[in-house]
């Protein structure tokens, strides 16, 4: 049994081995979110990366060790996940199978789908991408209507799925799709499939993102055969799987391999470009309409460690139990792209220029974290429909 | 995702066990004693409390949570009052308890030993107490005197008039600010030395609350009723940020609570066929509301545990004003406006809540007060 000495020690074996290895001024852009993987340079460099914290036993360290895991406590995971934030190593790439199709199969899935997944989902020898938006039913999933037709010991899979992060890439997709379309509802006609991404008759078409970039694809099956036994649950039990997979991504399951997928900007360097920049001949730090709006932002950047830390204080939560973890998702992505869109406007002429020119602030790291933060306030459920969720799940308003 | 750490200071949060168990008790006490038929009841009374339920917070130990043993109080800290302020707010209830426990902040600050001595049991026994510090100038800045004490042998005799002197007419006690010998300087003045006609009821915007003006003109106080001067700043600082922590925790309950109302409201009151809180206008608006209150919960629990931090508990504490401040005044506002014709009435609770969002907000500070002030601590 390993107690708190224990944890002392690998904490502080954490914190020298990330100190050690983690990579320092690679001659490419790195990507700051999972969302952001755009050229091959990228991708084989944080597989490795990847790959080589999990060979570590930094990674994954609370999961079943039959599976892959380390087999420890939560703590100790909790632990290298802070010394990866505090030396802000580059991020974990295999985000949907770390947070989302990890968590899931330990919690739901059968003895062989965790002995077949979970090594490779954790070592980023096998990417899995998700296929839930479809191009015409993007905020309407539970309206999806790619289909999967069951022939013999097969299901026959038909139609087109949107915004695959990392689809290109990826060996698996946790893939939602319709296998009865007279069900009585819309959601009991679909079904959930760990599916497998190369075979005949699936094509993935890189999407160049508003930032220029790439990081998504667009995703067909034209009559792509895949085995039944890739069903996970029951037909009819897509939505509900689905559900409880959402239910990770937005915070309110834990259950998470750990580490970060995203890096977001630091809202400190925002005092450093206000200082920088000039307004009227004076740092723009100097002028008290700048100065009220910053410490507006740096008072909602404190909330939001402030909320996840209260998050554990029961005699702080019990009015509306579910209010800061299904809450969190709609306030952070909300403010950074406020944050991204004033700094922004701090940049005088220099505001006009982008990535790649040398009169850029900061080689325009926040024109595009602006243009790149509507990944966050659009995908995973746009603001719009977290606002329906909080409505409804937290204030028990009556649906729209 | 990462976590984010601010600017020299860590997010702490943190909660103690009386806090948690004063939570529970502040909140069923509050749901008893103050229900809404009560608060609307003592809208027309003309000290505004119920001096019996008042008796029962003294014999509860409230008023001494955050007076040391030595001087007659429990010993706790001011983040044990902060949750039962936060549930007076909630419920709307009005007694002079921010006062008095302001009261004893000051005289604990900045009185001399013999004020501690005397005074301190008296207010931690449930005495009440008020402080007079605002002016006709309407400065939030507390070291802006024009009011004056003009030392006469042993007396004092002062001049000027002060304002805004919450709960004055119930207080047994006041602790007046002025300039004394060029200087910022506080008197405690014990309620027999003021004549009754000294004292004129204010009409302020919050009918849940009282106020009076105090006129000081050649009102005469032994040289004994001075707090120590070369502690007069540091104890108007303090005075600034203790009232900025409970008036923070009032009007988040307050937040809480008018979310709360306006929310019955959406679930029961139809519109075009449709429960009009299935309006995604609506809706959504609430959710903003929520979500501000939440931040500003976050805000205030930290404030509270930070207090009596140097440095680090002014900017949790200003930080903590300014956003209950704001989520106060916004979720009151849209409590008005989605009440529609009803919200209009002066039967609609939304405006009690409005009402003492704005009174909240004028008392020592509002958000962009609180912001200037932090820029200059942060940047």
């Amino acid at each position: 049994m390993l107690d708190a000495k224990d944890l002392e020690a690998f904490t502080q074996d954490a914190k020298n081995w990330f100190k050690e290895n983690t990579p320092r001024d690679t001659d490419f852009m790195l990507p700051l979110t999972f969302m952001e993987v755009g050229t091959d340079e990228q991708f084989h460099f944080l597989r490795d990366w990847q790959n080589k914290v999990y060979e570590a036993g930094y990674l994954g360290a609370h999961w079943p060790k039959e599976f892959g895991g380390g087999g420890l406590d939560k703590t100790f995971q909790d632990a290298a996940t802070r010394a990866m934030a505090v030396e802000r190593t580059p991020i974990m790439l295999n985000a949907i199978g770390l947070n989302w199709t990890g968590p899931l199969l330990l919690d739901r899935g059968s003895e062989a789908e965790k002995h077949k997944y979970i090594r490779g989902i954790l070592s980023a020898e096998e990417i899995w991408c998700q296929g839930f938006s479809e191009p015409d039913h993007g905020s309407d999933l539970g309206n999806a209507q790619t289909r999967a037709v069951r022939d013999g010991d097969d299901y026959v899979i038909t139609g087109s799925k949107i915004w695959t992060t990392q689809g290109n890439y990826a060996d698996h997709m946790i893939l939602l799709a319709r296998t009865n379309p007279e069900a009585e509802s819309k959601y009991k006609g679909l079904s959930f499939f760990l599916a497998p991404m190369k075979g005949e008759g699936i094509q993935t078409v890189p999407i160049r993102k508003l930032t220029g970039e790439y990081g998504f694809t667009q995703t067909f099956f034209d009559d792509a055969r895949i085995s039944a036994d890739c069903r996970m649950g029951e037909e009819g039990e897509g939505w509900l799987i689905a559900m409880q997979t959402l239910e990770y991504e937005r915070g309110a399951r834990s259950g998470q391999a750990g580490g970060h997928v995203m890096m977001l900007s630091d809202p400190n360097d925002i005092i450093g470009l206000a200082k920088a920049a000039q307004l009227n001949g004076k740092p723009a730090i100097e002028d008290e309409a700048i100065r009220e709006e910053l410490v507006h932002l740096m008072t909602e950047a404190r909330a939001l460690g402030l909320a996840s830390r209260r998050d554990k204080l029961q005699p702080l939560t019990q009015d509306r139990p579910m209010s800061l973890a299904l809450g969190g998702k709609l306030s952070s992505t909300d403010f950074y792209q406020r944050l991204n869109a004033f700094a922004i406007t701090l940049q005088g002429t220099r505001a006009a220029y982008y990535v790649g020119d040398e009169s850029a602030h900061d080689n325009g790291i926040w024109q595009r974290g602006y243009l790149n933060s509507f990944s966050a306030t659009i995908g995973g459920g746009t603001s719009q429909i977290q606002r329906n969720i909080i409505g409804e799940h937290v204030l028990g308003l009556p649906k729209s | 995702m990462s976590a984010y750490v601010g600017p020299g200071i860590t997010p702490t949060i943190g909660l103690s066990e009386e806090q948690a168990q004063l939570i529970d008790i502040a909140a069923a006490f509050c749901r008893d004693k103050s229900p809404m038929d009560k608060v609307r009841s003592l809208l027309e009374d003309e000290t505004g409390f119920d001096p019996a339920v008042w008796s029962e917070m003294v014999e509860l130990g409230w008023t001494g949570i955050a007076i040391p043993e030595d001087f007659g109080g429990i010993g706790l800290g001011l983040g044990e009052v902060v949750p039962l302020v936060e549930y007076m707010g909630r419920a709307m209830m009005s007694s002079p308890f921010i006062d008095t426990t302001l009261a004893a902040q000051a005289v604990l600050r900045g009185g001399t030993d013999e004020q501690k001595q005397t005074l301190l049991p008296q207010l931690a026994g449930g005495s009440p107490a008020s402080l007079a510090l605002c002016e006709a100038h309407a400065d939030w800045n507390l070291e802006n005197l024009s009011c004056t004490a003009q030392a006469d042998g042993d007396r004092l005799v002062l001049s000027g008039t002060k304002h805004l002197v919450t709960h004055a007419v119930a207080a047994e006690l006041i602790i007046v600010s002025l300039a004394f010998e060029g200087a910022p300087a506080l008197v405690a003045v014990p309620k027999s030395a003021i004549e009754a006609s000294r004292l004129t009821r204010e009409k302020i915007i919050d009918d849940t609350q009282r106020a009076y003006a105090l006129n000081l003109d050649g009102l005469q106080v032994p040289k004994s009723a001075l707090m120590d001067v070369a502690l007069a700043r540091e104890t108007l600082a303090h005075i600034e940020l203790t009232a900025s922590l409970l008036l923070a925790a009032d009007m988040c309950g307050g937040a809480f609570s008018c979310i709360d109302y306006t929310l019955d409201y959406l679930k029961t009151r139809k519109q075009f066929g449709k429960l009009i809180g299935s309006y995604q206008s609506l809706k959504h608006t609430a959710v903003d509301a929520h979500q501000a209150y939440e931040r500003a919960r976050s805000h205030l629990y930290s404030a509270a545990f930070l207090v009596d931090q140097q440095g680090e508990g002014e900017m949790a504490v200003r930080m903590a004003k300014a956003e209950a401040g704001e989520a106060y005044s916004f979720a009151a506002d849209r409590a008005i406006q989605f009440h529609g014709g009803f919200g209009f009435t002066y039967d609609c609770d939304a405006q009690l809540y409005r009402r003492r969002a704005i009174m909240g907000c004028a008392l020592h500070g509002d958000a962009r007060y609180h912001r200037r002030k932090l820029a200059d601590l942060m940047f």
